[in-house]
């Protein structure tokens, strides 16, 4: 089952024939992800031949949704063309947006989230600045290297992207149902407790694996809900102990910011939640096999 | 990216917020011709980007020109918090009858945007939320919408201004609500906003903080910096497009996303404890691609920090293939060699994911006299630890 994306997925790509688009739908393609378009006004009614196989190119997210059925897109645009990629994508109500772009001013990211309020929440957003979503054996929608890790019975929601990989590595013999990047900006559309909710709802998930680091309260909020909702195990990791405060981290929300958004209160929010939190990522890597092993 | 009180107030101008004449100043001589220009009295307040500057003694009142220039020669060079003032803005004097408080910022838990007002303006907002929070009023602004003159008097109505003034409060938040979108600001805060004698409501004292991610459309912000303040480490990094922060430890640091960069730090903490509680030096992240001119660059800019005893390479292999990364730093090493760098201190390297293996091998043919392969994390954490602590 998995959440947010499976074998049925049907994909565009908004920005595929720009050299990053170009890349990543051809390893998107590699590991089985079923692309069904491209997505460039100027480029409308072209084809792009990618190992073979002819990925048609649309003129509008609109268009190549009545032509295909497509139910996700993959934003893959420049940083000034986000904004608008989004909004077109909120306006044609395709079920699921993940934008890949980093770098997004928060001006853009609060605006085409409170977009998607207005319109009704039609479109579920991923990201922006994240690595995207797999469903190992089924798609892979994003940058995530499609050969980290196999199908398997854990769920993993993560702000960052390498962490993402290092623990999809790390239990890689296991295997994940779904590993969705929800990116570190200060605005992002799918959260943690987004995620948490749709792993403790599917049946082919057996534990869940999180992944934060500073700025926010994004965890602690995971953590309250986890508290009331989730009954399956959790474990849980956080990057950003020996942050400095008022330095951001490279993520544009990574920064502690006086008492608030520290690692600490993150690791004791999310234990007193009963989740278990590793030191270290293989520690919590080895946390996840005690949880499943007994 | 924050910015002094005279670039706020510069801001607030171009968008025709209210605000006082003034002008800034480095040494204290040019505190004359301003001050004449102000009408020979003046405001002397120091710039700098922490709070409680009233309290140490970096805001007076100069009542002539002469008055001016002693008490800018008293504030420049001042100690304040950590800040050393290198600027004083002169400001014209006011009357000032009453202070309040409003500002513009992001709610990151609510993924909207806040206006917040306060009749009790003047001291640290911090310290009103906390011990009158019904004197504080927070009303969410649609990223949408924006503030429109009825937004604007919800907000000044909300925050229980004087009726006689909410007309002038409103004008004020829809102009300064300009600022916050058209400059891509972060936070737009006014502390005081205060009336004078003769009834006019003014932006005293403003504090600003830009979007660094919109520098694409916004090509004026790139001035606003304070470049002498920048650390030479991270100037240097910032203009090799490095994502770098120097920190105050011992071990420099190299790794591909943020995250894992700040695992990586952490893990350096914990295994510095048992070896003299030496730190990671900085946070460096290469980013995706891994190259062998990006890993060099930043391998110049960490070899350069004099604090910096070993340095810990942690790379997971995604889309970029461990193998294109080994290369990287063998090339990094002989690049800088090339160039006449010294290159003299160890190198721990950990490199995993997508061809580990390769990598693995590449760096052992290799064979260069500083760099360790160790194959985990923590292994290559506790290793490159040591060596900072020999």
């Amino acid at each position: 089952m998995a959440i947010f994306l499976d074998k049925d997925s049907k994909v565009i790509v908004q920005g595929m024939t720009g050299a990053t688009g170009m890349k990543h739908t051809k390893l998107m393609l590699g590991d089985g992800t079923n692309i069904v378009g491209g997505v460039n006004p100027r480029k409308a009614g072209t084809q792009v031949d990618f190992d073979g196989a002819e990925v048609p190119v649309f003129g509008s997210v609109k268009e190549a949704m009545a032509e295909t059925g497509a139910n996700v897109s993959v934003i893959f645009v420049p940083e000034k063309f986000t904004k608008d990629a989004v909004v077109e994508a909120i306006d044609a109500e395709i079920p699921l947006a993940v934008v890949i772009t980093e770098g997004i001013a928060v001006h853009d990211s609060a605006y085409f989230w409170a977009y998607a309020g207005e319109k009704g929440n039609k479109t579920r957003i991923i990201g922006p600045n994240c690595p995207g979503i797999i469903t190992p054996g089924q798609s892979n929608v994003g940058i995530i290297p499609g050969d980290i890790t196999q199908p398997g019975r854990i769920g993993l929601v993560s702000k960052s992207g390498t962490l993402t990989y290092q623990m999809m590595y790390e239990l890689r013999d296991i295997g994940f149902s779904t590993a969705v990047g929800i990116g570190g900006d200060p605005v992002i559309g799918t959260t943690h407790i987004d995620a948490l909710k749709a792993f403790e709802a599917d049946p082919e998930t057996d534990l869940i694996v999180m992944i934060g680091e500073i700025g926010g309260d994004a965890e602690e909020r995971a953590a309250d809900f986890i508290k009331e909702n989730v009954s399956k195990p959790v474990v849980g990791y956080v990057a950003g102990f020996t942050a400095p405060e008022g330095k951001t981290m490279g993520h544009a929300g990574a920064i502690v910011s006086g008492s608030s958004g520290t690692a600490q209160a993150k690791k004791e929010a999310l234990e007193a939640a009963g989740v278990k939190v590793g030191k270290t990522p293989s520690e919590t890597a080895r946390l996840a096999r005690e949880v499943l092993g007994g | 990216m924050d910015l002094f009180e005279y670039q706020a107030r510069d801001l607030f101008a171009k968008h025709d917020v209210p605000v006082l004449a003034g002008e800034v100043i480095d040494t204290p001589e040019a505190a004359r011709e301003v001050t004449e220009r102000l009408g020979g009295r003046a405001v002397v307040k120091a710039q700098v980007k922490t709070g409680g500057r009233g309290k140490a003694g970096g805001v007076k009142l100069a009542t002539d020109t002469a008055d001016a220039v002693e008490k800018a020669g008293q504030i420049l060079g001042m100690d304040i918090k950590g800040h050393t003032v290198h600027k004083v803005m002169l400001a014209q004097t006011a009357d000032i009858q009453d202070e309040y408080y409003v500002s513009f910022l992001l709610d990151r838990t609510n993924r909207t945007f806040l206006a917040m007002a306060s009749v009790e303006g003047g001291m640290e907002i911090e310290e009103v939320a906390a011990t009158k929070p019904e004197a504080l009023a927070k009303i969410p602004v649609s990223a949408i919408e924006g503030v429109t003159p009825e937004k604007a008097r919800e907000i000044a109505e909300a925050a229980k201004f004087p009726a006689e003034l909410v007309d002038q409060i409103a004008a004020a938040l829809v102009k300064l609500w300009d600022v916050f979108v058209k400059e891509d600001a972060l936070l737009v805060e006014v502390n005081p906003l205060v009336k004078t004698a003769e009834g006019k409501i003014i932006a005293l004292d403003g504090k600003v903080s830009l979007d660094a991610n919109a520098e694409f459309r916004q090509p004026d912000h790139a001035a606003l910096e304070d470049k002498a303040a920048a650390n030479p480490l991270e100037a240097a990094a910032k203009a090799k497009d490095l994502n770098y922060v120097k920190l105050d430890g011992e071990v420099g640091i190299i790794g591909n996303g943020a995250g894992l960069v700040m695992s990586t730090l952490d893990v350096v903490a914990y295994a510095g404890e048992a070896h003299k509680n030496v730190k990671p030096a900085n946070f460096l992240d290469i980013g995706g691609g891994a190259s062998a001119e990006i890993m060099a660059n930043g391998l110049e800019i960490i070899l350069g920090d004099p604090d910096v005893k070993s340095v810990f390479v942690n790379v997971f292999g995604g889309i970029t293939a461990c193998d294109e990364v080994a290369n990287g730093i063998v090339q990094a090493l002989e690049l800088l060699k090339s160039k006449g760098e010294d290159v003299d201190k160890p190198l721990v390297v950990r490199l995993d994911g997508n061809n580990a293996e390769l990598g693995r091998k590449i760096l052992s043919d290799a064979n260069h006299p500083l760099v360790q392969r160790v194959d985990t994390m923590d292994g290559a954490a506790d290793k490159a630890a040591e060596l900072a602590a020999k």
